[in-house]
């Protein structure tokens, strides 16, 4: 306990001695996410001064080895850091895929020398990485997917096409499933393979969507060259790996141990509805209306405690396993009625989709609504979560 | 306030499972139809749940309780609402109990707390008066008398009304049915003079009563709180009562749940085990994740209740809205999943439906909560 003291006074004194008064406090000029990667540019000298910091210290991922890049702290002591730095208003911005998804999946299967290669430049943001997982013909079915990694010496040669590359576009590599067997059961020729995105024939393109622009891609490999050192875990055997890092998205979809939720300065339902129903107090004209909104709020609030119930089972020694499916399900459909209610509350304001006079916030509504309609489907679709539920959680026969 | 259970909650929550599944069996619910209009519940039984100091939990020690919380009551009430088990839990220590520690004054305390943690009292709290639960609406009046005051109404929908030698009767002092001013609450001994009690069975078993006041006289000793101003306590004695509800809800839901989920297991059509028809297990994991939900949210209201929140009004309606929703869910897709057998009054899983409908109607059901739960938040 007087460790933890220490560590708590000595954490004061860094925190005190490197983190920029501009980035403390409730009107830090830090942004909510830094995602990292060769083209981030960082416009703030004192923004990056702190990452700098940051990074040296091993702090924007303070509980991974320090020999890779991380703060090597113990969980006790990673909470004191989080307590100190929440106490003076910052945070280290850095969140990314290879943050929440890769680097735990790398911690478990790759060899110590990709260990060394990736996580440092994960921790310190220089390399931004994205997913290749989904293919056209391979959605909820993942593990038929078809891109072919095919062996040529010390290389594999890839041909095939991803897509749902979330930041394809803007990422420096990505890492991907393939198949370098296909002759075996569908899951046991499937590889893993980290790909950087420069090499030649790889090619991205950004999806269009239901709501206009959208961080997703399709990625197209023709004939690209990747070394067999980049293959991570056995040949034959990347489902193992596809499978660890599906458990890190789906807690990451879930809302669960992990990040703070982005600052939200939207109108509240409520406000929503009083603004639309011309009825700024009392009792909602619209009872229906006002037991939806009821509905939606008790609905948070349990799965709030939902949640909640789930980081103190963590904290006292129980990981989130496959259940972590059950807030994916339960989060993303809880998210798409409140989407749908605010939409519809907007009533004309929310048809508007551009032109001279809109409500700018009723605008956005819109497009988060359409945006909602893709979380049932990504990172597995809710009736995957209810096969993984029912067969890992419920032990149904299949 | 976590919400995991620690290492004594786990040991109550082992021994309470242990003497339920001992002491109990769900058959009783079947044989308690024979005698309709005897209104007894089981005193050996409540006896032995005495003297393992279920009634004594939640109440202070000075006044014999053992000064533990809801966080325990709520797990005695789930165990006891696994197997349906019928007892006087939420009639006399929970609506009664909390009645006379809120609103009593150290003698009445001193007098009846010591009583219902011991068993030697039974109480039950006579409140509703209309088909649904409106708090505020009661007609029952209590009038000034030449020795204190005497009373005059009818109430119904009173649990345990018929076994209990004490009720705690909510009446009106003032105004208007509606009001939420000028409510009263009085303890009257269920012998006294001018006290009619008709006995009902619910149809889950429950022993129920109605019962009629023709000026029985009260004594001003016996009047809990200041005489007019009973809402307050009474927000918070319903609050209290519906979340306990909900922890014997949950009970049910996970029996209901469980059950279910073993038949999917094994019974077998078209040559497999229905568990693998997609049409079902979906059902089934969806189901899954309203109990999961259901537990959380009865675990945190419990410990609303003990660190006295002040959000806790909001937090007992969306925790008895849930559980009566998930109640329902349970019942009817027992039942379904079921098939034939579940429509039977052989087998058990009809009895959860039974008991989710009573569950439900008590205390508010879900659109009651809801709209508290828009009023608690202004709008």
């Amino acid at each position: 306990m007087s460790d933890l003291n220490t560590f708590r006074q000595e954490t004061r004194t860094w925190l005190n001695e490197n983190c920029p008064a501009s980035c403390q406090g409730d009107d830090n000029i830090l942004p909510d996410i830094l995602w990292g990667g060769r083209r981030q540019i960082i416009e703030e000298p004192d923004v990056q001064s702190w990452m700098d910091r940051l990074v040296a210290q091993g702090w924007t991922i303070p509980s991974w080895p320090k020999e890779y890049g991380g703060g090597g702290l113990s969980s006790e002591q990673s909470k004191v850091l989080a307590e100190e730095m929440s106490a003076i208003g910052t945070y280290s911005p850095l969140y990314s895929f290879g943050i929440s998804m890769l680097g735990p999946a790398l911690l478990e299967y790759a060899t110590e020398e990709q260990k060394r290669e990736h996580l440092p430049r994960i921790a310190s943001g220089e390399i931004r990485w994205c997913q290749g997982y989904s293919e056209p013909g391979s959605g909820s079915d993942l593990a038929s997917l078809q891109c072919k990694a095919v062996k040529d010496g010390d290389d594999y040669v890839v041909t095939g096409q991803k897509v749902w590359t979330s930041t394809a576009d803007v990422s420096d590599w990505i890492f991907c499933l393939v198949r370098t067997d296909s002759d075996a059961p569908k899951h046991e020729g499937i590889s893993f393979l980290l790909i950087d995105m420069a090499s030649e024939g790889v090619m991205a393109r950004p999806i269009v969507l239901l709501s206009g622009a959208s961080p997703f891609c399709e990625t197209f490999f023709d004939g690209v060259r990747v070394p067999i050192a980049n293959r991570v875990h056995h040949e034959n055997k990347g489902w193992s790996v596809a499978k660890a890092l599906l458990l890190h998205e789906r807690t990451m979809l879930a809302g669960g141990p992990g990040r703070a939720p982005a600052s939200d300065e939207k109108r509240t339902l409520i406000e929503v509805a009083r603004d639309s129903m011309n009825a700024p107090t009392g009792p909602l004209p619209d009872n229906a209306v006002r037991a939806e909104i009821a509905q939606t709020e008790m609905d948070q609030m349990c799965y709030a405690a939902t949640l909640q119930k789930a980081q103190d089972a963590a904290k006292a020694g129980k990981g989130m396993g496959p259940e972590g499916s059950m807030f994916k399900l339960y989060l993303s459909e809880l998210g798409q009625r409140g989407a749908d209610l605010r939409q519809r509350l907007n009533g004309a304001d929310g048809l508007i989709w551009d032109g001279d006079e809109f409500h700018a916030e009723a605008k956005e509504s819109t497009r988060e609504w359409l945006y909602s309609r893709a979380s049932t489907i990504l990172g597995g679709t809710s009736e995957i979560q209810l096969n993984i539920i029912t067969k890992r959680v419920l032990g149904l026969p299949e | 306030m976590t919400l995991v259970l620690n290492e004594e909650q786990q040991q109550l929550k082992d021994s309470a499972k242990s003497f339920v599944d001992d002491r109990w069996q769900l058959n009783q619910l079947r044989q308690n139809r024979a005698s309709p209009k005897t209104g007894a519940i089981d005193t050996a039984l409540w006896q032995q749940m005495v003297e393992l100091g279920w009634a004594a939990i939640p109440f202070p020690e000075e006044f014999g309780g053992l000064g533990l919380g809801y966080a325990e009551l709520g797990i005695v009430m789930e165990e006891a609402g696994r197997k349906l088990l019928i007892s006087p839990l939420l009639s006399s220590v929970v609506l009664s109990g909390s009645a006379i520690e809120l609103a009593g004054n150290n003698d009445q305390k001193g007098e009846h707390l010591p009583k219902i943690c011991d068993g030697s009292g039974l109480y039950a709290m006579a409140y509703q008066e209309t088909s649904r639960h409106e708090p505020a609406n009661v007609h029952a009046a209590l009038t000034k008398s030449a020795e204190g005051y005497q009373l005059t109404g009818h109430k119904q929908l009173v649990i345990n009304g018929g076994s209990a030698d004490h009720l705690v009767v909510v009446c009106r002092s003032s105004g208007e049915a509606g009001d939420r001013d000028g409510l009263s609450l009085v303890l009257v001994n269920s012998s006294a003079a001018g006290v009619s009690i008709a006995n009902n069975l619910l149809l889950d078993s429950t022993p129920s009563a109605n019962i009629t006041f023709k000026g029985v006289r009260i004594s001003p000793a016996d009047v809990l709180g200041e005489i007019g101003n009973a809402s307050e306590v009474l927000d918070e004695v319903y609050a209290r009562a519906a979340i306990a509800l909900s922890a014997d809800m949950l009970g049910g839901i996970q029996s209901a749940f469980d059950m279910t989920l073993e038949y999917l297991k094994v019974r077998e059509q078209f040559g497999a085990k229905i568990g693998t028809f997609q049409g079902l297990k979906h059902r089934a994991g969806r189901w899954f994740c309203e109990v999961e939900l259901s537990r959380a949210i009865v675990l945190k209201a419990l410990r609303s209740v003990d660190s006295a929140s002040s959000d806790l009004a909001r937090v007992s309606n969306a925790c008895k809205a849930r559980c009566t929703a998930t109640y329902q869910l349970s019942g009817k897709e027992g039942i379904q999943m079921h098939g034939g057998i579940g429509v039977t009054d052989e087998h058990d899983i009809g009895l959860y439906f039974k008991r989710a409908r009573v569950t439900e109607i008590l205390l508010g059901d879900a659109s009651f909560h809801t709209d508290q739960f828009a009023t608690a938040s202004r709008y």
